[in-house]
Protein backbone atom coordinates (compact mmCIF):
# COMPACT_ATOMS: atom_id res chain seq x y z
CA UNK A 1 0.00 0.00 0.00
CA UNK A 2 1.71 3.29 -0.93
CA UNK A 3 1.14 6.49 1.51
CA UNK A 4 -0.39 9.69 -0.02
CA UNK A 5 2.41 11.73 -0.47
CA UNK A 6 1.71 14.14 2.58
CA UNK A 7 1.61 11.09 5.08
CA UNK A 8 4.55 9.88 2.85
CA UNK A 9 6.48 13.24 3.58
CA UNK A 10 5.08 12.79 7.35
CA UNK A 11 5.96 8.97 7.77
CA UNK A 12 9.54 10.31 6.82
CA UNK A 13 10.14 12.64 9.65
CA UNK A 14 9.13 10.39 12.19
CA UNK A 15 11.98 8.56 13.98
CA UNK A 16 11.99 4.53 14.46
CA UNK A 17 10.38 3.38 17.35
CA UNK A 18 8.99 7.05 18.34
CA UNK A 19 5.49 7.40 20.20
CA UNK A 20 2.98 9.25 17.80
CA UNK A 21 -0.24 10.31 18.43
CA UNK A 22 -1.99 11.29 15.12
CA UNK A 23 -4.64 13.91 15.27
CA UNK A 24 -7.56 13.57 12.59
CA UNK A 25 -6.13 10.29 11.55
CA UNK A 26 -8.61 9.71 9.36
CA UNK A 27 -8.97 5.65 8.73
CA UNK A 28 -5.11 5.09 10.16
CA UNK A 29 -3.27 4.91 6.89
CA UNK A 30 -0.41 6.86 8.40
CA UNK A 31 -0.35 5.04 12.12
CA UNK A 32 -0.74 1.32 10.32
CA UNK A 33 2.54 2.44 7.79
CA UNK A 34 4.13 4.03 11.15
CA UNK A 35 3.33 1.19 12.81
CA UNK A 36 4.24 -1.35 10.29
CA UNK A 37 7.48 0.06 8.92
CA UNK A 38 8.88 2.01 11.73
CA UNK A 39 7.87 0.20 15.00
CA UNK A 40 6.04 3.23 15.78
CA UNK A 41 3.59 3.06 18.90
CA UNK A 42 0.84 5.48 17.29
CA UNK A 43 -2.32 6.45 18.55
CA UNK A 44 -5.18 8.37 17.28
CA UNK A 45 -7.75 10.83 17.08
CA UNK A 46 -10.57 10.93 14.89
CA UNK A 47 -14.07 12.78 14.50
CA UNK A 48 -15.64 10.24 12.28
CA UNK A 49 -17.07 7.44 13.01
CA UNK A 50 -16.26 5.58 9.31
CA UNK A 51 -12.61 6.75 10.62
CA UNK A 52 -12.63 5.45 13.80
CA UNK A 53 -14.09 1.88 12.98
CA UNK A 54 -11.31 1.58 10.02
CA UNK A 55 -9.00 2.31 12.23
CA UNK A 56 -10.03 -0.11 14.68
CA UNK A 57 -10.18 -3.03 12.23
CA UNK A 58 -6.68 -2.28 11.45
CA UNK A 59 -5.81 -2.97 15.14
CA UNK A 60 -4.73 0.70 15.70
CA UNK A 61 -5.81 2.34 18.88
CA UNK A 62 -8.16 5.26 17.90
CA UNK A 63 -10.17 7.56 20.07
CA UNK A 64 -12.96 9.34 18.78
CA UNK A 65 -12.72 12.74 19.27
CA UNK A 66 -12.13 16.35 18.23
CA UNK A 67 -8.54 18.32 18.03
CA UNK A 68 -11.02 21.42 19.43
CA UNK A 69 -11.76 19.91 22.58
CA UNK A 70 -10.18 16.95 23.44
CA UNK A 71 -6.62 17.60 23.10
CA UNK A 72 -6.21 18.90 26.66
CA UNK A 73 -7.51 15.03 28.45
CA UNK A 74 -3.96 13.66 26.96
CA UNK A 75 -0.97 14.58 29.44
CA UNK A 76 1.93 16.57 28.76
CA UNK A 77 4.75 14.22 26.95
CA UNK A 78 2.94 11.79 26.13
CA UNK A 79 4.11 11.64 23.11
CA UNK A 80 7.41 11.76 20.88
CA UNK A 81 5.92 13.30 17.81
CA UNK A 82 2.12 14.82 17.87
CA UNK A 83 0.83 14.84 14.41
CA UNK A 84 -1.74 17.25 12.80
CA UNK A 85 -2.44 16.61 8.68
CA UNK A 86 -4.81 18.28 6.91
CA UNK A 87 -7.43 19.50 9.87
CA UNK A 88 -5.44 22.59 11.32
CA UNK A 89 -7.62 24.65 8.71
CA UNK A 90 -10.66 22.83 10.03
CA UNK A 91 -10.51 23.25 13.84
CA UNK A 92 -11.66 26.57 15.44
CA UNK A 93 -9.07 27.60 17.39
CA UNK A 94 -6.24 26.45 14.94
CA UNK A 95 -3.56 28.56 17.43
CA UNK A 96 -4.64 26.84 20.55
CA UNK A 97 -4.62 23.57 18.59
CA UNK A 98 -0.91 24.48 18.19
CA UNK A 99 -0.40 24.85 21.53
CA UNK A 100 -1.66 21.40 22.88
CA UNK A 101 0.06 19.46 20.28
CA UNK A 102 3.45 20.94 21.57
CA UNK A 103 2.36 20.49 24.83
CA UNK A 104 1.46 16.44 24.40
CA UNK A 105 4.41 15.56 21.88
CA UNK A 106 7.99 17.17 22.21
CA UNK A 107 7.60 17.58 18.81
CA UNK A 108 5.02 18.56 16.22
CA UNK A 109 3.89 17.77 12.52
CA UNK A 110 1.80 20.07 10.73
CA UNK A 111 0.17 19.62 7.44
CA UNK A 112 -1.53 22.02 5.87
CA UNK A 113 -3.43 23.03 1.74
CA UNK A 114 -1.47 26.58 1.17
CA UNK A 115 -3.99 28.86 0.52
CA UNK A 116 -1.85 31.63 -1.12
CA UNK A 117 -0.89 28.66 -4.15
CA UNK A 118 -1.01 30.55 -7.13
CA UNK A 119 -4.10 28.39 -8.45
CA UNK A 120 -5.69 29.42 -5.37
CA UNK A 121 -5.06 33.04 -6.23
CA UNK A 122 -5.86 32.77 -10.00
CA UNK A 123 -9.16 31.58 -9.05
CA UNK A 124 -9.81 34.48 -6.64
CA UNK A 125 -8.10 37.13 -8.84
CA UNK A 126 -10.10 36.27 -12.64
CA UNK A 127 -12.93 34.03 -11.34
CA UNK A 128 -13.87 36.22 -8.10
CA UNK A 129 -14.94 32.94 -6.04
CA UNK A 130 -14.10 30.94 -3.67
CA UNK A 131 -11.69 28.33 -5.44
CA UNK A 132 -12.39 24.53 -5.55
CA UNK A 133 -9.34 22.74 -6.36
CA UNK A 134 -8.93 19.26 -6.35
CA UNK A 135 -7.24 20.00 -3.24
CA UNK A 136 -9.81 21.94 -2.04
CA UNK A 137 -13.10 20.45 -3.75
CA UNK A 138 -16.12 21.48 -1.16
CA UNK A 139 -17.91 24.80 -1.78
CA UNK A 140 -17.85 27.39 0.82
CA UNK A 141 -20.59 27.34 2.34
CA UNK A 142 -20.08 23.54 2.93
CA UNK A 143 -16.38 23.17 3.60
CA UNK A 144 -15.10 21.88 6.45
CA UNK A 145 -12.04 24.02 6.34
CA UNK A 146 -12.96 27.01 8.28
CA UNK A 147 -9.32 28.67 8.81
CA UNK A 148 -7.41 28.44 6.07
CA UNK A 149 -3.74 29.79 6.11
CA UNK A 150 -1.06 30.79 3.90
CA UNK A 151 2.62 29.34 4.74
CA UNK A 152 3.47 32.28 5.34
CA UNK A 153 0.61 33.21 7.75
CA UNK A 154 1.66 29.80 9.45
CA UNK A 155 5.62 30.92 9.62
CA UNK A 156 4.60 33.86 11.13
CA UNK A 157 2.14 31.65 13.81
CA UNK A 158 4.94 29.92 14.92
CA UNK A 159 7.38 32.93 14.90
CA UNK A 160 5.33 34.71 17.01
CA UNK A 161 4.59 31.45 19.51
CA UNK A 162 8.94 31.14 19.09
CA UNK A 163 8.78 27.51 17.83
CA UNK A 164 11.38 26.17 16.28
CA UNK A 165 11.17 24.80 12.53
CA UNK A 166 12.80 21.28 12.77
CA UNK A 167 12.19 20.97 8.83
CA UNK A 168 10.06 22.04 6.74
CA UNK A 169 8.69 20.24 3.10
CA UNK A 170 6.69 21.39 0.41
CA UNK A 171 4.77 19.65 -2.54
CA UNK A 172 2.79 20.40 -5.29
CA UNK A 173 0.74 17.76 -7.47
CA UNK A 174 2.09 15.07 -4.59
CA UNK A 175 5.80 15.81 -5.47
CA UNK A 176 8.39 17.72 -3.74
CA UNK A 177 9.59 21.40 -4.16
CA UNK A 178 12.14 23.23 -3.28
CA UNK A 179 11.48 26.09 -0.20
CA UNK A 180 12.21 28.77 -2.87
CA UNK A 181 8.82 30.83 -3.76
CA UNK A 182 7.17 27.97 -1.59
CA UNK A 183 4.18 30.55 -0.56
CA UNK A 184 3.21 30.67 -4.49
CA UNK A 185 4.67 27.80 -5.36
CA UNK A 186 3.39 24.77 -3.42
CA UNK A 187 0.07 23.28 -2.62
CA UNK A 188 0.76 21.93 0.41
CA UNK A 189 3.36 22.52 3.26
CA UNK A 190 4.43 19.62 5.99
CA UNK A 191 6.36 21.62 8.93
CA UNK A 192 7.88 19.72 11.75
CA UNK A 193 8.18 21.28 14.99
CA UNK A 194 9.36 21.49 18.56
CA UNK A 195 9.45 23.91 21.29
CA UNK B 1 -17.39 -31.04 40.23
CA UNK B 2 -14.63 -29.83 41.81
CA UNK B 3 -11.79 -26.73 41.18
CA UNK B 4 -8.16 -28.23 42.46
CA UNK B 5 -5.69 -25.57 41.73
CA UNK B 6 -2.63 -28.46 40.70
CA UNK B 7 -5.12 -30.09 38.58
CA UNK B 8 -6.24 -26.72 36.45
CA UNK B 9 -2.73 -26.30 35.97
CA UNK B 10 -2.18 -29.77 34.49
CA UNK B 11 -4.97 -29.24 31.70
CA UNK B 12 -3.35 -26.45 30.69
CA UNK B 13 -1.31 -28.27 28.11
CA UNK B 14 -4.10 -30.86 27.37
CA UNK B 15 -6.22 -30.62 24.24
CA UNK B 16 -9.70 -30.42 25.04
CA UNK B 17 -11.57 -33.42 24.60
CA UNK B 18 -14.72 -33.87 23.16
CA UNK B 19 -16.18 -35.68 26.06
CA UNK B 20 -15.08 -32.94 28.77
CA UNK B 21 -17.32 -32.40 31.25
CA UNK B 22 -16.09 -28.96 31.72
CA UNK B 23 -17.17 -27.64 28.29
CA UNK B 24 -20.59 -27.13 26.85
CA UNK B 25 -24.11 -25.68 27.63
CA UNK B 26 -25.56 -25.90 31.24
CA UNK B 27 -22.73 -26.23 33.05
CA UNK B 28 -22.07 -26.16 36.65
CA UNK B 29 -18.91 -26.29 39.04
CA UNK B 30 -18.20 -25.93 42.90
CA UNK B 31 -15.30 -23.44 43.49
CA UNK B 32 -13.13 -25.81 46.29
CA UNK B 33 -11.38 -22.89 47.56
CA UNK B 34 -13.29 -20.18 49.88
CA UNK B 35 -14.30 -16.87 47.61
CA UNK B 36 -12.61 -13.60 49.50
CA UNK B 37 -14.84 -10.79 49.52
CA UNK B 38 -14.71 -7.39 49.60
CA UNK B 39 -17.37 -7.43 52.48
CA UNK B 40 -13.95 -8.74 54.40
CA UNK B 41 -15.40 -12.47 54.66
CA UNK B 42 -15.14 -15.18 52.74
CA UNK B 43 -17.75 -17.20 51.30
CA UNK B 44 -16.97 -20.99 50.87
CA UNK B 45 -18.44 -23.85 48.83
CA UNK B 46 -18.94 -21.52 45.67
CA UNK B 47 -21.18 -22.47 42.81
CA UNK B 48 -20.77 -20.90 39.37
CA UNK B 49 -23.13 -21.82 36.27
CA UNK B 50 -22.22 -20.84 33.08
CA UNK B 51 -21.87 -21.83 29.96
CA UNK B 52 -18.68 -22.53 27.22
CA UNK B 53 -19.08 -22.42 23.20
CA UNK B 54 -16.29 -23.44 20.96
CA UNK B 55 -13.48 -25.39 21.36
CA UNK B 56 -10.09 -23.85 23.28
CA UNK B 57 -6.93 -24.03 21.48
CA UNK B 58 -4.24 -25.87 21.44
CA UNK B 59 -2.11 -22.94 22.77
CA UNK B 60 -5.53 -21.49 24.87
CA UNK B 61 -4.97 -18.52 23.33
CA UNK B 62 -8.77 -17.96 22.06
CA UNK B 63 -11.00 -17.65 25.01
CA UNK B 64 -13.58 -14.42 25.07
CA UNK B 65 -15.05 -13.94 28.38
CA UNK B 66 -18.53 -12.61 28.16
CA UNK B 67 -19.93 -10.90 31.41
CA UNK B 68 -23.44 -10.45 31.53
CA UNK B 69 -25.36 -7.07 32.70
CA UNK B 70 -27.56 -6.87 35.77
CA UNK B 71 -30.60 -9.22 35.20
CA UNK B 72 -28.75 -11.84 32.39
CA UNK B 73 -27.16 -14.99 32.68
CA UNK B 74 -25.09 -17.12 31.58
CA UNK B 75 -27.22 -18.46 28.45
CA UNK B 76 -25.83 -15.77 26.02
CA UNK B 77 -26.40 -17.78 23.33
CA UNK B 78 -28.78 -20.53 23.96
CA UNK B 79 -32.23 -20.99 24.99
CA UNK B 80 -33.17 -19.59 28.59
CA UNK B 81 -34.75 -22.61 30.59
CA UNK B 82 -37.90 -20.60 31.86
CA UNK B 83 -38.86 -18.47 29.25
CA UNK B 84 -37.43 -20.59 26.10
CA UNK B 85 -36.38 -17.34 24.46
CA UNK B 86 -33.04 -17.37 22.51
CA UNK B 87 -29.74 -16.09 24.31
CA UNK B 88 -29.43 -12.70 25.11
CA UNK B 89 -26.75 -11.54 22.28
CA UNK B 90 -27.40 -14.00 19.48
CA UNK B 91 -26.75 -10.73 17.59
CA UNK B 92 -23.24 -10.93 19.09
CA UNK B 93 -21.94 -14.61 19.50
CA UNK B 94 -22.87 -17.19 17.59
CA UNK B 95 -22.01 -18.43 13.90
CA UNK B 96 -20.77 -15.66 11.68
CA UNK B 97 -20.69 -12.93 14.30
CA UNK B 98 -17.92 -11.03 16.15
CA UNK B 99 -17.91 -13.68 18.65
CA UNK B 100 -17.57 -17.39 16.51
CA UNK B 101 -17.90 -20.50 18.61
CA UNK B 102 -15.94 -21.66 14.94
CA UNK B 103 -13.30 -19.20 16.20
CA UNK B 104 -13.35 -18.47 19.69
CA UNK B 105 -13.61 -20.50 22.89
CA UNK B 106 -16.52 -18.52 24.40
CA UNK B 107 -16.92 -18.45 28.53
CA UNK B 108 -20.10 -17.53 29.92
CA UNK B 109 -20.67 -17.12 33.85
CA UNK B 110 -23.69 -16.08 35.47
CA UNK B 111 -22.58 -13.73 38.28
CA UNK B 112 -22.18 -14.16 41.87
CA UNK B 113 -25.26 -13.42 43.61
CA UNK B 114 -27.52 -14.42 40.57
CA UNK B 115 -30.42 -16.72 40.27
CA UNK B 116 -29.51 -19.17 37.54
CA UNK B 117 -27.61 -21.45 38.76
CA UNK B 118 -24.51 -19.37 40.67
CA UNK B 119 -24.29 -18.58 44.21
CA UNK B 120 -26.77 -16.03 45.62
CA UNK B 121 -29.18 -15.64 48.40
CA UNK B 122 -31.63 -17.93 46.85
CA UNK B 123 -28.67 -20.65 47.50
CA UNK B 124 -29.15 -23.19 50.52
CA UNK B 125 -26.79 -21.61 53.62
CA UNK B 126 -25.19 -25.06 54.13
CA UNK B 127 -25.25 -23.64 58.06
CA UNK B 128 -28.90 -23.92 58.15
CA UNK B 129 -29.84 -25.69 55.54
CA UNK B 130 -32.29 -23.35 54.79
CA UNK B 131 -31.75 -20.64 52.06
CA UNK B 132 -29.38 -17.59 52.52
CA UNK B 133 -31.97 -14.60 52.04
CA UNK B 134 -30.82 -11.12 53.39
CA UNK B 135 -28.06 -13.30 55.05
CA UNK B 136 -26.05 -13.59 51.83
CA UNK B 137 -22.95 -11.12 52.30
CA UNK B 138 -23.45 -7.83 49.98
CA UNK B 139 -21.07 -9.20 47.41
CA UNK B 140 -18.75 -6.47 44.68
CA UNK B 141 -18.50 -6.25 41.08
CA UNK B 142 -14.75 -7.34 42.22
CA UNK B 143 -16.02 -10.66 44.04
CA UNK B 144 -18.00 -11.52 40.80
CA UNK B 145 -14.89 -11.31 38.57
CA UNK B 146 -12.86 -13.34 41.31
CA UNK B 147 -15.24 -16.04 41.32
CA UNK B 148 -14.98 -16.08 37.14
CA UNK B 149 -11.27 -16.01 37.22
CA UNK B 150 -11.60 -19.29 39.78
CA UNK B 151 -13.82 -20.51 36.70
CA UNK B 152 -11.31 -19.65 34.19
CA UNK B 153 -8.86 -21.68 36.50
CA UNK B 154 -11.12 -24.70 36.22
CA UNK B 155 -11.34 -24.74 32.62
CA UNK B 156 -7.98 -24.20 32.15
CA UNK B 157 -7.93 -20.68 30.63
CA UNK B 158 -4.77 -18.80 31.90
CA UNK B 159 -5.18 -16.05 29.96
CA UNK B 160 -8.06 -14.40 27.78
CA UNK B 161 -8.22 -13.33 24.25
CA UNK B 162 -10.63 -10.91 25.26
CA UNK B 163 -12.81 -9.99 28.49
CA UNK B 164 -16.37 -8.61 26.75
CA UNK B 165 -19.47 -6.95 28.68
CA UNK B 166 -21.88 -4.37 28.01
CA UNK B 167 -23.53 -2.31 30.75
CA UNK B 168 -22.66 -3.85 34.43
CA UNK B 169 -20.82 -6.91 31.72
CA UNK B 170 -18.57 -3.71 30.97
CA UNK B 171 -17.87 -2.92 35.20
CA UNK B 172 -16.95 -6.61 35.41
CA UNK B 173 -14.89 -6.09 32.16
CA UNK B 174 -12.72 -3.12 33.30
CA UNK B 175 -12.62 -5.03 37.03
CA UNK B 176 -10.64 -7.82 35.25
CA UNK B 177 -8.68 -5.42 33.63
CA UNK B 178 -7.58 -3.55 36.92
CA UNK B 179 -7.41 -6.70 38.87
CA UNK B 180 -5.88 -9.55 36.19
CA UNK B 181 -3.55 -7.61 33.97
CA UNK B 182 -1.89 -10.09 33.39
CA UNK B 183 -4.47 -12.13 32.32
CA UNK B 184 -6.41 -9.98 29.62
CA UNK B 185 -5.00 -9.47 26.33
CA UNK B 186 -8.29 -7.13 25.37
CA UNK B 187 -11.30 -5.67 26.47
CA UNK B 188 -14.15 -4.04 25.30
CA UNK B 189 -16.68 -2.31 27.45
CA UNK B 190 -19.86 -1.22 26.22
CA UNK B 191 -22.37 1.37 27.39
CA UNK B 192 -20.65 1.27 31.06
CA UNK B 193 -18.63 2.85 33.32
CA UNK B 194 -16.06 3.10 36.33
CA UNK B 195 -18.17 4.52 38.97
CA UNK B 196 -22.08 4.26 39.40
CA UNK B 197 -23.22 8.00 39.48
CA UNK B 198 -25.97 9.91 42.01
CA UNK B 199 -28.76 9.18 39.22
CA UNK B 200 -27.80 5.80 38.85
CA UNK B 201 -27.87 4.69 42.57
CA UNK B 202 -30.88 6.44 43.17
CA UNK B 203 -32.64 4.43 40.46
CA UNK B 204 -31.45 1.41 41.60
CA UNK B 205 -32.72 2.61 45.33
CA UNK B 206 -36.37 3.15 44.05
CA UNK B 207 -36.20 -0.23 42.77
CA UNK B 208 -35.23 -1.99 45.69
CA UNK B 209 -37.87 0.24 47.86
CA UNK B 210 -40.27 -1.34 45.52
CA UNK B 211 -39.62 -4.65 46.83
CA UNK B 212 -38.96 -4.15 50.48
CA UNK B 213 -42.37 -2.31 50.36
CA UNK B 214 -43.72 -5.26 49.00
CA UNK B 215 -45.38 -6.99 52.20
CA UNK B 216 -44.28 -10.51 50.60
CA UNK B 217 -40.78 -9.48 50.43
CA UNK B 218 -40.72 -10.53 54.61
CA UNK B 219 -37.47 -9.38 55.13
CA UNK B 220 -36.21 -11.50 52.30
CA UNK B 221 -37.10 -14.76 53.84
CA UNK B 222 -40.30 -15.24 51.16
CA UNK B 223 -38.61 -18.66 50.07
CA UNK B 224 -40.75 -21.16 51.96
CA UNK B 225 -43.84 -19.15 51.39
CA UNK B 226 -43.38 -20.01 47.79
CA UNK B 227 -45.37 -16.60 47.41
CA UNK B 228 -42.41 -14.33 46.35
CA UNK B 229 -42.65 -10.32 45.85
CA UNK B 230 -43.74 -10.01 42.94
CA UNK B 231 -45.53 -6.64 42.61
CA UNK B 232 -42.36 -5.23 44.13
CA UNK B 233 -40.37 -6.95 41.96
CA UNK B 234 -42.15 -6.00 38.82
CA UNK B 235 -42.24 -2.23 39.71
CA UNK B 236 -38.34 -2.24 40.08
CA UNK B 237 -37.98 -3.51 36.43
CA UNK B 238 -40.44 -1.27 34.93
CA UNK B 239 -38.81 2.04 36.54
CA UNK B 240 -35.61 0.34 35.55
CA UNK B 241 -36.99 -0.55 31.89
CA UNK B 242 -37.53 3.01 31.48
CA UNK B 243 -33.77 3.99 32.05
CA UNK B 244 -32.77 1.44 29.62
CA UNK B 245 -34.47 3.15 26.75
CA UNK B 246 -34.60 7.06 25.24
CA UNK B 247 -37.51 9.49 25.43
CA UNK B 248 -36.98 9.62 21.41
CA UNK B 249 -37.35 5.82 21.25
CA UNK B 250 -40.29 5.84 23.09
CA UNK B 251 -41.86 8.94 21.64
CA UNK B 252 -41.20 6.91 18.11
CA UNK B 253 -42.44 3.76 19.40
CA UNK B 254 -45.35 4.49 21.84
CA UNK B 255 -46.17 8.07 21.64
CA UNK B 256 -49.49 8.65 23.07
CA UNK B 257 -50.85 5.79 21.80
CA UNK B 258 -53.65 4.30 23.37
CA UNK B 259 -53.73 0.32 24.02
CA UNK B 260 -56.38 -0.85 22.57
CA UNK B 261 -59.22 1.35 22.90
CA UNK B 262 -60.60 4.34 21.11
CA UNK B 263 -60.61 7.03 24.53
CA UNK B 264 -59.35 7.50 27.80
CA UNK B 265 -61.32 5.18 30.23
CA UNK B 266 -60.94 7.80 33.01
CA UNK B 267 -59.73 5.17 35.03
CA UNK B 268 -56.32 3.52 36.12
CA UNK B 269 -56.30 0.53 33.75
CA UNK B 270 -53.19 0.90 31.22
CA UNK B 271 -54.47 3.33 29.33
CA UNK B 272 -51.68 4.15 27.30
CA UNK B 273 -49.45 1.29 25.40
CA UNK B 274 -46.13 2.80 26.90
CA UNK B 275 -48.39 1.47 30.30
CA UNK B 276 -49.50 -1.33 28.81
CA UNK B 277 -45.81 -2.56 27.34
CA UNK B 278 -44.07 -1.46 30.45
CA UNK B 279 -46.45 -3.70 33.09
CA UNK B 280 -45.97 -6.23 30.30
CA UNK B 281 -42.39 -6.11 31.05
CA UNK B 282 -42.51 -6.16 34.76
CA UNK B 283 -45.21 -9.42 34.73
CA UNK B 284 -42.45 -11.33 32.41
CA UNK B 285 -39.54 -10.70 34.35
CA UNK B 286 -40.53 -11.86 37.34
CA UNK B 287 -41.59 -14.99 36.14
CA UNK B 288 -37.28 -15.38 35.93
CA UNK B 289 -35.61 -13.38 38.41
CA UNK B 290 -35.22 -14.01 41.95
CA UNK B 291 -36.04 -10.53 44.36
CA UNK B 292 -33.31 -10.75 46.69
CA UNK B 293 -30.79 -11.17 43.60
CA UNK B 294 -32.22 -7.74 42.18
CA UNK B 295 -31.15 -6.50 45.43
CA UNK B 296 -27.75 -7.56 45.98
CA UNK B 297 -26.65 -6.90 42.40
CA UNK B 298 -27.83 -3.51 42.24
CA UNK B 299 -25.76 -3.08 45.63
CA UNK B 300 -23.31 -4.45 44.02
CA UNK B 301 -23.35 -1.63 41.06
CA UNK B 302 -23.65 1.35 43.41
CA UNK B 303 -20.96 0.39 45.15
CA UNK B 304 -18.59 0.13 42.07
CA UNK B 305 -16.33 2.49 41.59
CA UNK B 306 -12.85 1.69 40.07
CA UNK B 307 -10.88 5.03 40.94
CA UNK B 308 -12.04 4.82 44.74
CA UNK B 309 -10.09 1.09 44.45
CA UNK B 310 -6.75 2.80 43.60
CA UNK B 311 -6.53 5.91 45.46
CA UNK B 312 -9.04 7.86 43.92
CA UNK B 313 -7.47 7.94 40.33
CA UNK B 314 -9.11 5.82 37.73
CA UNK B 315 -5.61 5.94 36.24
CA UNK B 316 -3.41 4.18 38.40
CA UNK B 317 -6.47 1.43 38.20
CA UNK B 318 -4.76 0.75 34.39
CA UNK B 319 -0.83 1.66 35.21
CA UNK B 320 1.06 -0.23 32.90
CA UNK B 321 -1.43 -2.10 32.02
CA UNK B 322 -0.41 -3.98 28.41
CA UNK B 323 -4.33 -4.77 27.74
CA UNK B 324 -6.13 -3.20 24.23
CA UNK B 325 -8.83 -1.71 25.65
CA UNK B 326 -12.16 -0.76 22.76
CA UNK B 327 -14.80 1.64 24.18
CA UNK B 328 -18.35 1.95 23.13
CA UNK B 329 -21.19 3.94 23.97
CA UNK B 330 -24.42 5.29 22.61
CA UNK B 331 -25.38 8.92 22.03
CA UNK B 332 -28.92 8.48 23.53
CA UNK B 333 -27.71 6.21 26.53
CA UNK B 334 -28.70 8.52 29.65
CA UNK B 335 -28.18 5.99 31.83
CA UNK B 336 -23.84 5.50 31.22
CA UNK B 337 -23.83 8.25 29.06
CA UNK B 338 -20.58 9.12 26.88
CA UNK B 339 -19.19 11.11 29.27
CA UNK B 340 -18.46 8.43 31.36
CA UNK B 341 -16.75 6.62 28.88
CA UNK B 342 -14.92 9.04 27.73
CA UNK B 343 -13.72 9.44 31.26
CA UNK B 344 -12.53 5.60 31.39
CA UNK B 345 -11.05 6.75 27.77
CA UNK B 346 -9.27 9.87 29.22
CA UNK B 347 -7.77 7.62 32.56
CA UNK B 348 -6.12 4.86 30.04
CA UNK B 349 -4.93 7.72 28.23
CA UNK B 350 -3.03 9.31 31.18
CA UNK B 351 -1.80 5.65 31.53
CA UNK B 352 -0.78 5.38 28.20
CA UNK B 353 -3.09 2.21 27.18
CA UNK B 354 -4.05 1.04 24.37
CA UNK B 355 -7.18 2.43 23.93
CA UNK B 356 -9.87 3.03 20.87
CA UNK B 357 -13.26 4.73 21.50
CA UNK B 358 -16.37 5.35 19.46
CA UNK B 359 -20.01 7.18 20.00
CA UNK B 360 -22.32 5.26 18.01
CA UNK B 361 -25.36 6.85 17.11
CA UNK B 362 -28.35 5.21 18.09
CA UNK B 363 -32.20 6.14 19.48
CA UNK B 364 -32.01 3.28 21.19
CA UNK B 365 -30.95 4.35 24.28
CA UNK B 366 -29.29 2.22 26.98
CA UNK B 367 -30.14 -1.18 25.19
CA UNK B 368 -28.64 -0.78 22.17
CA UNK B 369 -25.76 -2.86 23.40
CA UNK B 370 -28.27 -5.93 23.28
CA UNK B 371 -30.11 -4.54 19.89
CA UNK B 372 -29.31 -4.96 16.40
CA UNK B 373 -26.62 -2.17 15.86
CA UNK B 374 -24.32 -3.02 13.28
CA UNK B 375 -22.03 -0.62 13.37
CA UNK B 376 -21.25 -1.52 17.28
CA UNK B 377 -20.25 -5.52 15.84
CA UNK B 378 -18.55 -4.09 13.02
CA UNK B 379 -15.85 -2.30 15.55
CA UNK B 380 -16.10 -5.39 17.94
CA UNK B 381 -15.55 -7.67 15.00
CA UNK B 382 -12.59 -5.92 13.52
CA UNK B 383 -11.45 -5.39 17.08
CA UNK B 384 -11.17 -9.06 17.98
CA UNK B 385 -9.85 -9.47 14.56
CA UNK B 386 -7.06 -7.22 15.02
CA UNK B 387 -6.86 -8.51 18.53
CA UNK B 388 -6.29 -12.28 17.89
CA UNK B 389 -3.85 -11.43 14.90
Amino acid sequence: MTLRPDLAAIAEAVPVGARVLDVGCGDGALMAALRDGKGVDARGIELSREGVSAAVARGLSVVQGDADTDLRDYPTDAFDYAILSQTLQATRAPDQVLDQLLRIGRHAIVSFPNFAYWRVRLSLMFAGRMPTTRALPASWYETENIHFCTIDDFRALIGAKRLTVERARFLTHGRPRGAALANLMAEQAIFVLRR
Amino acid sequence: MTLAGAASRQYRSDVMADDDQRFGLNRRVRLDAPLRLDSGGSLSAVEIAYETYGRLGADASNAVLICHALTGDQHVASHHPVTGKEGWWTRMVGAGKPIDPARHFIVCANVLGSCMGSSGPASIDPATGAPFAMRFPVITIRDMVRAQAMLLDHLGVDRLLAAVGGSMGGMQVLEWAATYPGRVRSAVVIASAARHSAQNIAFHEVGRQAIMADPNWRAGDYYAANDPPSAGLAVARMAAHITYLSEAGLTAKFGRQLQARDAKSFGFDADFQIESYLRHQGIRFVERFDANSYLYITRAMDYFDLAEEYGGTLATAFQGTATRFCLMSFTSDWLYPTSESRRIVHALNAAAAHVSFVEIDSSLGHDAFLLDVPEMNRVVDGFLRAAAS
